[in-house]
């Protein structure tokens, strides 16, 4: 390959903020001294700067972060460090929401208007933000600030919620506050080991309304007791009691445990956590990989940042042993880009485990090798798709592999690979953190149902007294958790909840009494997804919560395939047409063209985005008593 | 395939019963599978599918229904197992075919998409599944100059009102910025051929890939860079691989604009590009005594089908000495 880059240079700011992650260039070939104005064909830097290429996306982050948006100079000196023809680059860059290839203020507000949000108010603050800013991407304040439109920044609980970047030599990344934050650019102190403040002891309460009431909590046990900076303290609460009996009872014995705990995955697709472990163990092809999916971009979900936020170091410890059941020396864990408190604590702890000799080329002294990567996504839905996932990581657009084959054949760089979901992984640690876990798995199994074993973490949004995360047995049924977190405000009649989030399916009141278990909702033709449960109440604009669904899936499908590229243009066209009464058929034909459309979405796309991009709404018109157009 | 196959069709696939007509070089078969050493050739409609460009399996024209799989699989990749069960012809198959035909004719210009052979090309598909891309309303209007290719990720105008009644399209001016071929993107339907050509599969240049999200995904060079800024070395691959006229030699373009071109007065002829040792087999393609456009025949053991800027383009000297 010849790699032809013209145009001007990348400014010394932006050439800084690359070389901090990819470190000085070696030569004028890669963008060093001997550069040239004029002529950017590049002959040398081949295969070994080829093979950096899972570095693009940190680079992008890096230019992003430091201009506030990717230049073309910058985005040149990145493929000439990386020897990535600029058209590529050009399609990964464009591919993720959070990168601007268009000039952007430095300091943007990303407010969630998705459908918990909704309901808690969003559009009162982008009216507000609005009047304060102008319209929305509009640049306000001398070009110093703007706001955007964002899908579910997965802080559902403390709605409406926003995110918001400032780009700079220090860039902020801030999850609270909005105009405010934004006028005065303050900056997060994310300082480590110091004592919990009392706004982080309520912060916590806010989220895990069950921290501190004397619940039986055990996913969530150390939320709010144990210092999530401190490795010291994760140990003087049970931490890394798990890894050690699995070491001790060997790959093998770890796996079959985790067979017997008949565990399922919680990232929405529930496949038996042990049998993806066996079947990467007995791959023959080397070196496997760990992925840790923290990408958790289903509307309405929050499980996993409340985890990764209050209880980093049990994410670490749970992919090290996965790590170790399937014979990986290499991990990642792929957060989504808006995280970036749960981002903070996360490398804080891969740190601390790796001086405290728990990560690394000998963990825990057993001379057995294993560390974890931190990638941060950019804003897209699909790449919480594990195969979309790994283009991300290898530095492509995140668009998915078809398959077979499945990951545990050829996953990450080609090669066996073993992807869980955050709250899957850390199931994992009540399985061999009991006793000397052996047995772990058949007394885990003993909690929970036949089918659905064990404790679930579910995400309560909408019209409830006290949203966030509860942790129940499986079989808990949709009313006992509805009380759990207070009921409906103000006695209000429940119209509607949505489980599982916008790939998930609407029951009305009468499923109240459905037990909360994989196969008790699939009996009523439902889903636990990623364990959403978003209520609705009689007061609830229907309709324009579906249409927020339908431009969710038109803006996150990736667009590799012809049924959900276009399908979720004319489904969300479609939903337009029947709101504001401009039907191009009669009604009937309109809905039935409706249901066409979603029947070939789920039956001819390539992923579960395009399969289920029509689920919710399909469920909702099923039930006319639900929306009434 | 081994022996022991015996994938079982319970639509029986038809038979290879067509004769190739020109131009042939435009032709791809069908999807065929060897049965008992007997090859088979499905008669299945392709689209982004190309004998000699690894599959990408994205238009999903050519899914089938394999039994114990709960969404249809694409023929052009999926490799058949032994005691598989097919239907390629199934209401599960034709409903999926019929509403990936009507996506594609709300939303592109496919009047000239499909290989060329009887009953392969787009409007008969159409025919044969039933499909009417008019269910989705009339087209909206087309996209100005370079507006698709700033549309950012994540971020679009939700429809309201009666523009909802107006089905998008990827419509917007063609592209015409050297003197060898025109990208014509109001007909482009993400096929990702031309990207695999330019790349990893044929050119190794990497001039194109595919920017942007969703339904505002569309081919493009960096920052939508003009051709003659790009890493393009016009070898014209792309346009070899192009199933739907998106990509054009500008003669063609020209004369299909003035409405001269007319493929009945073409003829075909083969020889060898002469400006090197390599030999490629040239299929000079002649209207009214002058060479209107070259390709080269997918199963030339010498091209596969790819040829460089000189022997795709460098026929014009053979029009001026006609003249001169
Ligand atoms: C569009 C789409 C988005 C997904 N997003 C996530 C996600 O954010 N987190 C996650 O764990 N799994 C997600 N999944 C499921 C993953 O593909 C995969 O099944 C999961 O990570 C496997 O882990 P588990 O077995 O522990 O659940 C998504 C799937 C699809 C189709
Ligand atoms: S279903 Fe949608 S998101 Fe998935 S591969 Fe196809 S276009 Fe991409
Ligand atoms: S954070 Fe706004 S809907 Fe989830």
């Amino acid at each position: 390959m010849d790699l032809h880059v013209v145009g001007p240079l990348a400014s010394p700011v932006e050439r800084a903020a690359v070389d901090a992650i990819l470190g000085p260039p070696d030569s004028g070939w890669s963008g060093g001294v001997r550069d040239s104005r004029t002529d950017g064909h590049v002959a040398r830097g081949g295969h070994a700067a080829r093979g950096r290429r899972e570095l693009l996306l940190p680079a992008l982050h890096a230019l992003q972060d430091r201009v506030g948006r990717i230049t073309q100079p910058g985005l040149n000196y990145v493929c000439r460090r990386l020897s990535v023809p600029p058209a590529e680059a050009y399609g990964v860059a464009t591919f993720y929401s959070l990168f601007a290839t268009a000039p952007r203020p430095p300091a943007v507000a990303h407010l969630c208007d998705d459908i918990a949000c909704r309901l808690a108010g969003a559009e009162d603050v982008a009216a507000d933000l609005e009047r304060a800013l102008g319209p929305a991407g509009a640049p306000a304040r001398d070009g110093r600030m703007t706001w955007l439109r964002s899908p579910c920044l997965g802080r559902c609980e403390l709605g409406p919620a926003a995110l918001v970047t400032i780009a700079g030599e220090t860039p902020v990344l801030d999850a609270a506050g909005i105009l405010g934050r934004l006028e005065a650019s303050v900056r997060r102190e994310e300082s480590t080991g110091a004592p919990r403040s009392p706004s982080d002891v309520m912060r916590t309460r806010a989220s895990v309304p069950q921290a501190g009431s004397g619940a039986p909590l055990r996913l969530l046990a150390r939320v709010g007791v144990a210092d999530p900076r401190s490795l010291d303290d994760y140990r003087a609460h049970g931490g890394y009691r798990a890894l050690a009996n699995a070491m001790a009872m060997g790959a093998a014995a770890t796996v079959a445990e985790v067979t017997d705990g008949k565990l399922l995955g919680r990232g929405g697709a529930a496949f038996p956590t042990g049998r993806k472990w066996a079947a990467v163990a007995a791959q023959a092809a080397q070196p496997h990989y760990v992925v840790c999916n923290a990408d958790e971009s289903e509307p309405g979900t929050f499980k996993d940042r409340v985890l990764m936020e209050e209880d980093p170091f049990a994410v670490v410890e749970a992919m090290t042993i996965e790590a170790f059941a399937t014979g990986s020396s290499r991990g990642y864990l792929y957060i989504r880009g808006e995280y970036p408190l749960a981002e903070a604590r996360l490398t804080n702890a891969v740190e601390a485990a790796r001086s405290g000799g728990l990560l690394g080329p000998n963990v825990a002294g057993s001379g057995w090798a294993f560390d974890i990567e931190l990638r941060r996504g950019a804003g897209a839905y699909i790449c919480g798709e594990e195969t979309a996932l790994f283009e991300s990581i290898e530095g492509k657009r995140g668009e998915p592999r078809n398959k077979p084959p499945f990951p545990v054949e050829v996953g990450l760089f080609g090669k066996p690979t073993a992807v869980n979901n955050v709250e899957t992984l850390v199931n994992v640690l009540l399985i061999l953190g009991d006793g000397d876990g052996r047995g772990g798995g058949a007394r885990y199994a003993a909690t929970g149902t036949d089918g659905s074993t064990g404790p679930k973490l579910f995400c309560l949004s909408g019209h409830v007294a006290r949203p966030g995360v509860y942790e129940v047995p499986f079989g808990t049924t949709l009313r006992e958790l509805l009380a759990l977190g207070g009921g409906v405000p103000g006695g209000r009649a429940i119209r509607a909840i949505l489980l599982g989030g916008a790939a998930g399916v609407f029951v009305g009141p009468d499923a109240l009494d459905v037990p909360l278990t994989f196969e008790g909702t699939r009996a009523i033709g439902a889903s636990l997804g990623s364990g959403v449960v978003m209520v609705f109440d009689e007061t609830a604009d229907m309709v324009g919560t579906l249409r927020r669904i339908a431009a969710f899936f038109r803006d996150e499908s990736c667009g590799q395939c012809v049924p959900c590229r276009v399908g979720t243009v004319r489904q969300e066209e479609l939903l337009a047409r029947l709101a504001d009464r401009v039907e191009v058929r009669s009604r009937a034909e309109e809905l039935a063209l409706l249901g066409d459309i979603g029947r070939a979405m789920r039956d001819a796309s390539i992923c579960g985005l395009g399969q289920t991009a029509s689920s919710a709404i399909e469920s909702a018109f099923r039930q006319p008593e639900l929306v009434a157009l | 395939m081994p022996p022991e196959l015996e994938a079982v069709f319970t639509t029986p696939p038809a038979r290879a019963s067509r004769t190739p007509v020109a131009p042939a070089v435009e032709a791809p078969p069908p999807v065929s599978v060897t049965i008992d050493g007997v090859e088979v050739r499905l008669d299945l409609p392709t689209l982004c599918y190309l004998e000699n460009l690894a599959p990408v399996n994205v238009c999903r024209v050519c899914v089938v229904e394999v039994t114990g799989s709960r969404v249809l699989v694409p023929a052009c990749s999926r490799k058949v197992e032994p005691g598989m069960e097919i239907q390629t012809e199934s209401e599960l198959v034709r409903h999926s075919r019929k509403l990936v035909l009507e996506f594609l004719g709300s939303s592109v210009d496919v009047s000239l998409a499909g290989p060329r052979e009887p009953d392969g090309d787009i409007a008969r598909w159409a025919e044969r599944y039933g499909a009417d891309a008019s269910r989705f309303g009339v087209a909206a209007p087309p996209a100005g100059a370079g507006v698709r290719d700033a549309h950012e990720p994540g971020h679009h105008h939700a429809p309201e009102g009666s523009a909802a009644a107006r089905a998008a399209t990827v419509a917007q001016p063609v592209k015409v910025d050297n003197e060898l071929y025109v990208r014509d993107y109001s007909k482009c339907i993400l096929c990702y051929k031309c990207v695999e050509a330019c790349g990893e599969d044929a050119q190794n240049t990497f001039a194109i890939a595919v920017a942007g999200r969703g339904f505002d995904a569309r081919i493009s060079t960096e920052w939508a860079t003009p051709l003659p800024d790009s890493a393009c070395v016009y070898c014209g691959n792309c346009i070899g691989v192009c199933p739907t006229g998106a990509l054009m030699f500008r003669s063609e373009h020209e004369m299909r604009d003035a409405g001269t071109w007319d493929e009945a007065a073409q003829t075909v002829t083969e020889t060898i590009c002469p400006y090197c040792g390599v030999g490629c087999v040239l299929d000079l393609h002649v209207q009214d005594n002058t060479i209107v456009k070259v390709t080269s025949p997918l199963d030339s053991s010498v091209t596969e089908g790819h040829l460089c800027i000189k022997g795709r383009f460098g026929f014009e000297f053979t029009n001026e000495r006609r003249r001169g």
